[in-house]
C-alpha cells in the first residue's frame, strides 16, 4: 500500500487536495453561508487585495480631479449657464411636485398609511469586483466604521444597485448586485402596480418573476422597489421593462434593464437608516382658522422668526431636502397658498381621522419659510376652527405696521401687487382647542 | 506544429524567486478584480488561470502545479460571495494537468502556449461548471460559443503574458 502511494505520489496528492476542497465545499453548502461568520480566508484575501485597489482608486480620482478641476475647464461657462437654466426649470417643477406630495401625504394621513424615509446614507467608492462572471458583487471603501451592516440597501442616484452582503473590516464591505442570480428584490410595476421578485440570471440579466401570465405588462414600464423585502425602501427606481414573454408555471418572464449602470459603478450610497413613520400632517394639514384667515389677509411680510430658520423641523428626515422658498404666486386676495383640495378635504375627517395626536407640539406650516408662519400648537388642537367662531385675529391690527416694514424687510420685486397668500405670523398657540370647536 | 515530444532530460525546469511567486498571483487576482470595473469586456479573461498555467508549465512539477492552482483558486474564491472551493478545485486540476503536460511537451514557444491555454481554459470551465452545478447548485448556462470565444481571447492574451512573465524565470 505504502509502495503504491509512493509510486503514484502525484496522483495521491491530487486526490487528497481535491477531496479536501470538495469536503470543505460540501460543508459550506450544507450550512447556510449567508448567516455564518465571515471565513478567515476571505478576510485575508480581501485584506490582501483591497489596499492596492484603494491606492489605485485614490490616485485615479486625484489625477482626474486635478485635471478636471484645474486644467480641463473648457465649456464650463456654458455648462454653468445650462445648469442654472436647469435649476430654474427644476424649481418650478419642484413647486408643482411638492403640492402633489402634500396632497399625497394628507391622503396618507387620512388612511393611516406609514411612509418610509431614507433618513441617512453613506457615500462610498467602488474599489473592486469579485472578478468572476458568476459572482456579481463589488467592494466598497466603507465598512463597519461608517456604520455599514449586512443587508443595507445600496443605491445610486439612478436607482437600486444591490445590498451589503458582508462587512470585512472597518473600511471594506462587499455589495451583492441585483443582477446576481442569488439576489432578490421586491419590486412593483409603476403603472399596473403588479408585484414580483426581481432576480438576476446566470447571464447577468435582470428579470421580474412571479407576475401571473394573465396580466398585461408593457415594455417601457418603470419598475420600482415595493418595500416588501424589508431591505430596499419603497419607491426606489429599479429599472425599465424591456421584454415580456411567457415564463414557466403560469408566470411571465419580464426582462428589466436596471436603472443604475451596474457595469460601471463608481460611487454609491449605502442607506444606513430608514425611518418609517406616519406622514407629517403639519405641513399643510389641519390648521387653525386663524391661520387660514391670516393667509387670506392682504400680503404682509412675515416677521423673521427664529423657528422658521430651522430647516426640516417637521419631517425628521435628515436627507429630505426642504424646498427653497417658493416664488411668489400671483394669486389674488382671498386665495390661499394651499391648493383648494386642502380646504376641500372634509375637515371633520381631517380632524377625526388625524391618527393619534401626539403629545408633542406640532409645527404648522413650517414647510416654506415665506408662505406660512411657524406656529406651534398641541396636536390635540388640530381641528380647524370655523371662521365664524374664530376670534378676530389680533395681529390684524398690526397689518399696517407690518406693511410699513414690508418695503424694508421683504422683497417687493418678487411679490405681486396684490395679496400674497402669506400667513400672519401668530403667536404660538399652546392651549388646546376648546371643546366647542367644530370642524369647518 | 511547435508542440514537440521531448524527454524529461531535455526540458528545462525553472523556478521563481519568492517575491515573484507571491506577487505575480496576487497581482493577477488584483487585476482580475479591479480592471473589469473600468473595462467591462475584461471579465472574459481569467488572469489567475493564465498564471496557474504559466507556473505549472514552467516548474514542470505536478505537485507544485496543483498546489499553486489550489492556492490561487482559493484566493479567487475568497473574493466572490460563493462557497470557497469552486475555483480552487478547477484550478487544482488545471495546475496538475498543465504541469504534467509540461513534463512531456515543450511548451516554450508561442504556438504551443496558445494551444495549451486554449485546451486548459476549456478544461477549467468544464470542471468549474460541473462543480458549481453539481456540488454548489448554482444555475449556470453553458454556451459553447461563449466559451470558445473566451478561450481564444485568453489564449491570445496568454501568448503575450507568458512572454512577459518569462523575465521572472530562473534556471535551476
Amino acid at each position: 500500500m505504502e509502495n503504491l502511494i509512493t509510486r503514484y505520489r502525484n496522483v495521491t496528492i491530487l486526490v487528497a487536495v481535491l477531496f479536501a476542497q470538495v469536503l470543505g465545499l460540501a460543508m459550506q453548502v450544507k450550512r447556510n453561508t449567508e448567516n455564518e461568520p465571515t471565513r478567515l480566508i476571505r478576510i485575508w484575501a480581501v485584506n490582501a487585495v483591497t489596499p492596492f485597489e484603494k491606492v489605485i482608486v485614490w490616485c485615479q480620482r486625484g489625477t482626474a480631479g486635478l485635471w478636471h478641476n484645474y486644467f480641463y475647464l473648457r465649456g464650463v461657462r456654458q455648462e454653468n449657464r445650462d445648469l442654472k437654466a436647469e435649476i430654474q426649470r427644476l424649481r418650478l417643477e419642484q413647486v408643482r411636485l411638492s403640492e402633489d406630495a402634500e396632497q399625497a401625504r394628507r391622503l396618507q394621513v387620512l388612511l393611516g398609511f406609514k411612509e418610509q424615509f431614507i433618513s441617512k446614507t453613506v457615500a462610498a467608492q467602488v474599489i473592486g469586483s469579485s472578478g468572476s462572471e458568476q459572482s456579481r458583487s463589488v467592494y466598497i471603501d466603507k465598512g463597519a466604521s461608517a456604520g455599514i451592516k449586512p443587508d443595507m440597501a445600496v443605491i445610486t442616484s439612478d436607482g437600486v444597485v444591490g445590498k451589503v452582503l458582508r462587512v470585512y473590516n472597518s473600511n471594506t464591505a462587499q455589495v451583492l448586485l441585483i443582477d446576481d442570480q442569488t439576489s432578490g428584490v421586491g419590486a412593483i410595476l409603476e403603472k399596473s402596480r403588479l408585484q414580483g421578485v426581481l432576480r438576476g440570471t446566470p447571464a447577468g440579466e435582470v428579470v421580474l418573476e412571479k407576475v401571473m401570465s394573465d396580466e398585461t405588462v408593457q415594455p417601457g414600464e418603470a419598475v420600482l422597489t415595493s418595500g416588501g423585502d424589508r431591505i430596499f425602501p419603497k419607491g426606489l427606481p429599479v429599472g425599465t421593462v424591456t421584454k415580456v414573454s411567457s415564463g414557466p408555471d403560469f408566470f411571465l418572464s419580464i426582462r428589466v434593464k436596471p436603472a443604475a449602470n451596474l457595469s460601471k459603478l463608481d460611487e454609491v450610497l449605502v442607506v444606513t437608516s430608514v425611518e418609517e413613520k406616519e406622514p407629517a400632517v403639519n405641513e399643510a394639514g389641519p390648521m387653525r382658522a386663524a391661520d387660514i384667515l391670516a393667509q387670506r389677509l392682504p400680503s404682509v411680510p412675515e416677521k423673521p422668526s427664529p423657528d422658521a430658520s430651522k430647516p426640516g423641523g417637521t419631517t425628521g428626515a435628515t436627507t429630505i431636502v426642504q424646498p427653497p422658498p417658493r416664488p411668489a404666486k400671483p394669486e389674488t386676495a382671498g386665495t390661499t397658498s394651499q391648493k383648494p383640495s386642502v380646504a376641500g378635504v372634509p375637515l371633520g375627517q381631517a380632524g377625526s381621522a388625524s391618527p393619534k395626536p401626539k403629545p408633542s407640539d406640532v409645527t404648522v406650516g413650517a414647510k416654506t419659510a415665506n408662505t406660512t408662519a411657524v406656529t406651534t400648537k398641541p396636536a390635540s388642537s388640530a381641528l380647524i376652527k370655523p371662521a365664524t367662531e374664530q376670534k378676530p385675529v389680533p395681529p390684524a391690527v398690526k397689518v399696517s405696521d407690518q406693511v410699513k416694514t414690508a418695503g424694508s424687510e421683504a422683497k417687493p420685486a418678487a411679490k405681486p401687487p396684490v395679496a400674497k397668500p402669506k400667513p400672519q405670523p401668530v403667536e404660538p398657540q399652546l392651549e388646546p382647542a376648546p371643546p366647542e370647536d367644530k370642524p369647518h | 506544429m511547435p508542440i514537440t515530444y521531448t524527454s524529461q532530460e531535455q526540458v528545462e525546469v525553472y523556478r521563481f524567486s519568492i517575491p515573484a511567486a507571491i506577487l505575480i498571483p496576487l497581482i493577477a487576482v488584483f487585476l482580475q478584480a479591479f480592471v473589469p470595473l473600468k473595462l467591462g469586456f475584461f471579465s472574459i479573461f481569467d488572469l489567475p488561470l493564465l498564471v496557474v498555467i504559466f507556473f505549472a508549465v514552467a516548474r514542470r512539477s505536478p505537485v507544485t502545479g496543483l498546489l499553486t492552482g489550489a492556492a490561487i483558486g482559493l484566493l479567487q474564491d475568497s473574493l466572490t460571495h460563493q462557497p470557497i472551493g469552486v475555483y480552487g478545485i478547477a484550478k487544482t486540476v488545471v495546475g496538475y494537468g498543465a504541469s504534467s503536460l509540461g513534463v512531456k511537451l515543450d511548451v516554450e514557444n508561442a504556438g504551443s502556449r496558445f494551444l495549451v491555454t486554449l485546451f486548459f481554459y476549456i478544461a477549467h470551465e468544464i470542471v468549474y461548471f460541473a462543480v458549481a452545478r453539481g456540488l454548489v447548485g448554482l444555475t449556470l448556462q453553458w454556451s459553447w460559443l461563449h466559451e470558445l470565444g473566451s478561450a481564444l481571447a485568453n489564449a491570445l492574451l496568454a501568448v503575450a503574458l507568458f512572454a512577459l512573465l518569462d523575465r521572472f524565470k530562473q534556471r535551476t
